[in-house]
């Protein structure tokens, strides 16, 4: 039974649940509300809760369970010869494709399920029948393959009947617990409200969860990768260049230095202008104005990064290039010109400073104003002009706050990825001139893992040690930024 | 009194509020210089707003312009139905090839009989004039109602891309001489059906509403199946992400005891809430496709992605929302005998439910523009152009998403993609733009102050 019937049963017999709850509880009373432990309602939720919550748990574990453990056992059925020169998960997905394109096929009624348990692959091409309902094989299907798919199927099969049977039965002995422990004097609010605690404790962990998923799904898989490709030569080597038919240098170093390059040139536009616009509109704008620059700033900070890339590679990059290219009016100071081509370090890095004006200027902006006016008043009463005050009194005061601020600015700058896939080129290198095109870590998680990747081959999983690295660094710079802001909020309360 | 000091020894005597000395003057020059400097700032600021803006429209608004050739077409049945019985599984056997020089011989014939002058004799140089996709227009119409098969029939099919580009000034006649796409001698021709009025520009609905195209295709590449994709992920981060978002901050801000775990799980929160994009994305794919095995590039796979990115921003502002509801409401409710729960749903949250629905709404549209996770989940490299059979299909039937789907013109070898990509971030920022000014309402309308 598919498993939205099962879902949509238990719902149902959860929605029945409430009304039976209900009546009976009110019936226990006498018709008489009055005489009720809690209000009617509850009585009838709490039915519903004992239906649907313990039976959707269980369908939702089996879920995640049934496909690890169905996976386990039909691999250690596969003979070792099948894994010559190639590894479990491509023969394990070869596998379920057969299994699900015999299941296709049933559905789809080119082969009856007794056809289908008893093929033959002397008498049946199994290729052509899969291909003839939509379901393409790379290669002819190996005896060694279809027995292990049919293991799958029958285990599955299986599983999913048992699946069913349990997940209602729960549904049902949900149901009957509750009914039957309904009357008068029973205490349904706080068993209700115990049980919405537990959902609302639940939710809040998912955050907690994510993170764990995170880190999981990092660390697994670049352990894998640093068991195909030595640590050291992926965090020294200063030569970048994938090859998917083996033999790459994956070295982290030039990636960095273009990472690390962008964000500076980011940060040199960012910073300035945005702590500047912060201060104006902190200390020197009226009101209204204020209250027009502000949201029309923070506008910059609302368009997504796609467009940036998009600026970045159409307009910004070509722009550039036409006064440093080649027959721009730079050309004779450099053999050729400085920039070879649109994308460069400068173009994407301009493009990404545009984009954190507004992150730079909304915080320095709360930054400044969490600065207390005695100080200001002290500074204005000494005789001090205003820009001698916010020189001389509120920025040292701001000071800690505001290198959070570019400290949290900086994390974004090195986690962004759009702007730099489209702006910065993809070519890996080290190199000083800020017109040459570089690329990031991002970019080449991004250009690592798409397409059809074999996740098996280290030029694919290096994007998780890149991951990771990104993981670590942005993380590290976002803890150590909301310490210091979080040591400066105190300092003033 | 201290008049004494007043006349201190070192009091220059020439000192007098009329008239500036020359330090006076600097520091005033100095306060007027620093507060230009944050004019300019501001000013730049805005001058890059409005340069991006104005790029974006200059570029994007001809992509709602499409240009079309108003064509009779005459479709034999000599060729159309050989054995002449109309026999649909019959006609099926003409492919597009048989209908190509149908169209370009019909194009030929409407150029002469309006009077055109051109050196172009055969039907072949019209190939370049109009689009790939007229071939399988006209046999569409033709499967659809054999009887037309043996009449003339009026089609508007589209332009190539390349006289559509010219028609919207991007392609020049000296800049054509490497392209085999299109010559000069039919950039003429051009010029002479247009004011004939057989090539003319129309509103490009197919744009908004119709299907990716394939890389030779330009004129005919649409962003309507991309938007289905985005909506079923906007659905599923809505469904998901609300009620999980209100309920985890409703249990941190009112229930959690202050310890160890809650202290966790709010450092938690605020660091997700700054995790590069990407990582979420590479959790998908671990996750989701790797483990769980779900389908790749499905809508649903981007919405449980987005879901988790967009959860932080979510709970941050659901909770400044429950904390700005004064603790008189919940005082006020425990004291007439409700308890703990039911002051916080009967009360509290009817309460913040606008400043909840104004975050959710912010979340939504960060989620909706957000490219780099989508990347990796395999939303990209795929052409989207099939609608879902069905509303449930529509979460697990591979799709694109808008940004995806402009990340994925802007990367075409074909400049005539970047006018589609530029429209397209025109109709994603409509989107944006209609979802943040719904919030602002929502926020002016209901926002009370205690």
């Amino acid at each position: 039974m598919p498993v939205l019937w099962i879902v949509v049963i238990v719902v149902v017999l959860a929605v029945v649940g409430f009304v039976m709850g209900r009546m009976r509880a009110l019936h226990s009373a006498g018709e008489d509300r009055r005489s009720l432990h809690s209000l009617p309602n509850y009585y009838g939720f709490n039915v519903a809760m004992f239906t649907a919550v313990p039976a959707l748990l269980l369908l939702l574990v089996w879920m995640v369970a049934q496909p690890l453990i169905v996976n386990t056992r039909v691999s250690a059925e596969i003979p070792d010869a099948l894994l010559d020169g190639s590894n479990m998960s491509l023969v394990m997905s070869d596998v379920r494709r057969v299994a699900d394109g015999l299941d296709t096929a049933i559905a789809q009624g080119a082969l009856s399920a007794r056809q289908a348990a008893n093929i033959d692959l002397q008498t049946t091409d199994l290729r052509e029948v899969l291909g003839s309902v939509g379901v393409a094989l790379g290669s002819s299907v190996d005896p060694a393959t279809l027995n292990a798919a049919q293991t799958y199927r029958g285990m599955t099969s299986t599983g999913d009947l048992a699946m069913t049977v349990l997940v209602l039965l729960a549904a049902i002995a949900g149901f009957a617990f509750a009914y039957l422990r309904t009357n008068k004097d029973f205490r349904a609010r706080n068993t209700v409200e115990k049980g919405v605690r537990v959902l609302l404790i639940a939710a809040a962990s998912i955050a907690i969860l994510t993170t764990i998923g995170i880190v999981l799904s990092l660390v697994f898989n670049t352990i894998e990768f640093f068991r195909l490709y030595p640590i050291s030569d992926f965090f020294l080597g200063t030569t970048w260049s994938p090859s998917f038919g083996g033999g790459s240098d994956l070295g982290i170093l030039p990636l960095l230095w273009g990472t690390l390059y962008i964000s500076l040139v980011a940060l040199l536009v960012a910073v300035p202008i945005g702590l500047f616009a912060a201060v104006y509109l902190s200390e020197y704008a009226t009101k209204s104005v204020r209250g027009i620059v502000k949201p029309l700033l923070e506008v910059l900070a609302g368009i997504p990064t796609i467009v940036y890339g998009l600026f970045a590679l159409l307009t910004v990059g070509p722009f550039l290039l036409s006064i440093f290219g080649a027959n721009g009016p730079t050309a004779a100071m450099a053999d050729g010109g400085w920039m070879h081509a649109g994308t460069a370090v400068m173009t994407a890095g301009l493009v990404m400073g545009i984009m954190l004006i507004p992150f730079v200027s909304s915080l320095s902006d709360d930054i400044i104003n969490a600065v207390p006016q005695s100080l200001r008043d002290g500074s204005y009463g000494l005789g001090a002009t205003k820009s001698e005050t916010i020189k001389q009194v509120i920025l040292p005061a701001a000071l800690p706050g505001i290198v959070g601020a570019v400290l949290l600015a900086t994390s974004r700058a090195i986690g962004e990825t759009m702007i730099v896939v489209l702006g910065a080129g993809a070519a890996a290198r080290l190199s000083m001139n800020p017109f040459d095109a570089m690329t990031t870590v991002t970019a080449k998680i991004v250009s690592q893992l798409t397409g059809d990747a074999d996740f098996a081959s280290p030029e694919a999983l290096v994007a998780f040690a890149l991951g990771m690295t990104l993981f670590v660094l942005t993380l590290g710079l976002n803890i150590f930024a909301l310490y210091i802001v979080r040591k400066y909020r105190e300092q003033y309360e | 009194m201290s008049d004494a000091t007043q006349h201190g020894a070192g009091q220059p005597a020439t000192r007098s509020l009329h008239h500036l000395d020359a330090r006076t003057k600097r520091r005033n020059a100095s306060e007027k210089r620093f507060k230009a400097l944050g004019i300019g700032a501001i000013g730049i600021g805005l001058a890059f707003l409005v340069i991006l803006l104005v790029t974006i429209v200059s570029n994007g608004a001809t992509a709602f312009q499409q240009t079309f050739v108003e064509v009779p077409v005459y479709l034999g049945a000599a060729k159309l139905d050989k054995k002449g019985n109309r026999d649909p599984e019959d006609l099926k056997k003409a492919t597009t090839f048989t209908y190509k020089p149908l169209i370009e011989q019909s194009l030929l014939d409407a150029v002469e009989k309006s009077g055109a002058t051109t050196d172009l004799a055969k039907a072949k140089d019209m190939k370049n004039l109009i689009s790939a996709s007229a071939a399988s227009q006209v046999r569409d119409a033709v499967l659809a109602d054999p009887s037309i098969i043996g009449t003339t029939v009026d089609f508007k099919i589209l332009a190539s891309s390349r006289v559509d580009s010219y028609l919207k000034g991007r392609v020049h006649r000296d800049e054509i001489a490497k392209d085999k796409n299109i010559t000069v001698a039919q950039l003429d021709l051009v010029d002479q059906l247009r004011d004939a009025g057989i090539i003319h520009k129309g509103f490009n609905w197919a744009f908004i509403f119709g299907a990716d195209a394939s890389d030779s295709r330009a004129e005919q590449a649409g962003i309507g199946i991309s938007m289905l994709g985005s909506f079923y992920m906007m659905l599923v981060v809505l469904v998901l992400a609300l009620p999980i978002g209100v309920a985890a901050s409703i249990y941190l801000e009112e229930f959690a005891p202050k310890n160890r775990i809650t202290d966790l799980i709010e450092v938690n929160i605020s660091n997700l809430a700054a995790v590069p994009s990407i990582v979420f994305g590479i959790l998908g794919l671990a996750v989701f496709i790797q483990f769980a095995h779900l389908p790749q590039s499905a809508p649903l796979v981007g919405g449980l992605v987005l879901t988790l990115m967009t959860l932080p921003t979510i709970i941050i502002s659901t909770r400044a929302a429950l904390k700005a509801v004064p603790p008189s409401i919940r005082d006020a409710a425990l004291g007439v005998g409700a308890s703990k729960m039911q002051s916080v749903f009967h009360h509290v949250l009817p309460l913040a439910m606008p400043g909840i629905l104004t975050g959710t709404i912010i979340g939504l549209a960060q989620a909706l523009g957000e490219t780099a996770p989508l990347l990796l989940i395999g939303m990209v490299g795929y052409i989207a152009t099939n609608s879902p059979d069905g509303f449930l299909d529509g979460f697990v039937s591979p799709n694109s998403a808008m940004p995806a789907q402009i990340y994925e013109w802007a990367k075409r070898a074909d400049p005539a993609f970047y006018e589609r990509a530029w429209g397209g971030i025109i109709i994603l920022l409509i989107f944006l733009l209609g979802m943040n000014i719904i919030a602002i309402i929502l926020r002016r309308k209901f926002e009370r102050r205690w």
